[in-house]
């Protein structure tokens, strides 16, 4: 039997081939799915890239100022997750509620950034279905590619807080760290999928 | 592995946090660099690949996880690679300088 198996909010691994949660290998499943969705858009940006004759530049476009202080920001977001799962592990409910608090902070700051960029472009004339420097497919899978973050980005928000008030429910630490741990999984996932996202459609 | 208590070993978060804040930092200076166009692609996937092992690793507990779990999220990596491979050929396919060159409307159109 697992030695994680002595606490009542982890499950038993039932072969040394299985995890000890289950709901974190139903997080994982669900992130490989997502995982592809994102590969896929990315390999049809590229393929529709390469088949174009007027793709315009993006960095000249889109500019990297803001987004790089993005990426900088869903880092940070990233290291606050996980300082709030280590506060928890030590026992510390009130420091991870602050950290969570933190990455949701950081969350929708990216957010309003993201909505800011996208006004500002939409007002320089990069359009859904067209733009004034080249392939209308450019704006399309631009707003497509970033506005699914987006999306995943809001709703690791809404998760967070929802964690928050998970957390203060539950007198001992232990009891949610499982929870915690799969909540962080999808904010490291949304992370990780942005790293992407910003080379591909931003420095590439 | 998970502990007696079901809590992880926590590597040194901060030591992680800064090679991705570096890396991010070298990325953007790979764009300025005088490189042909394939170079800087290659790198800058290369590093973006990099900085994304690192979150898969430590941020999200894979390294210290059984192999199935790493299993699983390898898959996705393989299969986008069959993907852009899939796809590779209609990029080559197609002629970028009849994008260019308008035939004129008033010239007859060839069979």
């Amino acid at each position: 039997m697992s030695q994680a198996a002595v606490h009542s909010a982890v499950e038993p691994a039932e072969t040394p081939l299985t995890p000890e949660s289950w709901g974190k290998l139903g997080m994982w499943v669900f992130l490989v799915g997502d995982a592809i969705g994102f590969g896929t858009l990315l390999a049809s940006y590229g393929a529709m890239r390469a088949t174009s004759a007027d793709w315009p530049s993006p960095y000249e476009v889109l500019g990297i100022n803001l987004t790089a202080f993005m990426t900088f920001l869903l880092i940070c977001s990233s290291v606050t997750m996980v300082k709030a799962l280590e506060w928890l592990g030590r026992g510390d409910r009130i420091r991870c509620r602050t950290f969570l608090a933190y990455t949701a902070i950081g969350g929708a700051i990216f957010v309003g950034l993201q909505a800011y960029e996208w006004s500002k472009l939409i007002h320089e004339g990069l359009h859904i279905n067209g733009n004034i420097w080249g392939s209308s497919l450019f704006g399309t899978s631009f707003f497509l590619i970033t506005g699914f973050h987006g999306l995943h980005v809001t709703g690791g928000v809404l998760y967070l807080l929802a964690m928050i008030r998970y957390v203060t429910n539950r007198p001992d630490p232990m009891a949610s760290y499982n929870a915690v741990e799969i909540a962080g999984l999808y904010w490291h996932f949304v992370d990780l999928v942005w790293i992407m996202v910003f080379t591909f459609m931003y420095l590439l | 592995m998970a502990t007696a208590t079901g809590t992880h070993k926590h590597p040194n978060y901060m030591m992680i946090f800064w090679w991705l804040a570096a890396l991010t930092v070298v990325e953007l200076a790979v764009i300025f660099l005088p490189l042909s166009k394939l170079t800087i692609g290659v790198l800058l996937v290369g590093l973006a690949l990099g900085k994304a092992a690192l979150v898969a690793m430590y941020f999200m507990h894979l390294r210290f996880e059984v192999r199935t779990m790493g299993l699983i999220a390898v898959t996705p990596l393989v299969i986008a690679t069959l993907l852009v491979f899939l796809l590779l050929p209609d990029g080559f396919a197609v002629d970028h300088k009849s994008f260019t060159k308008k035939p004129a409307a008033s010239a007859p159109a060839k069979h």
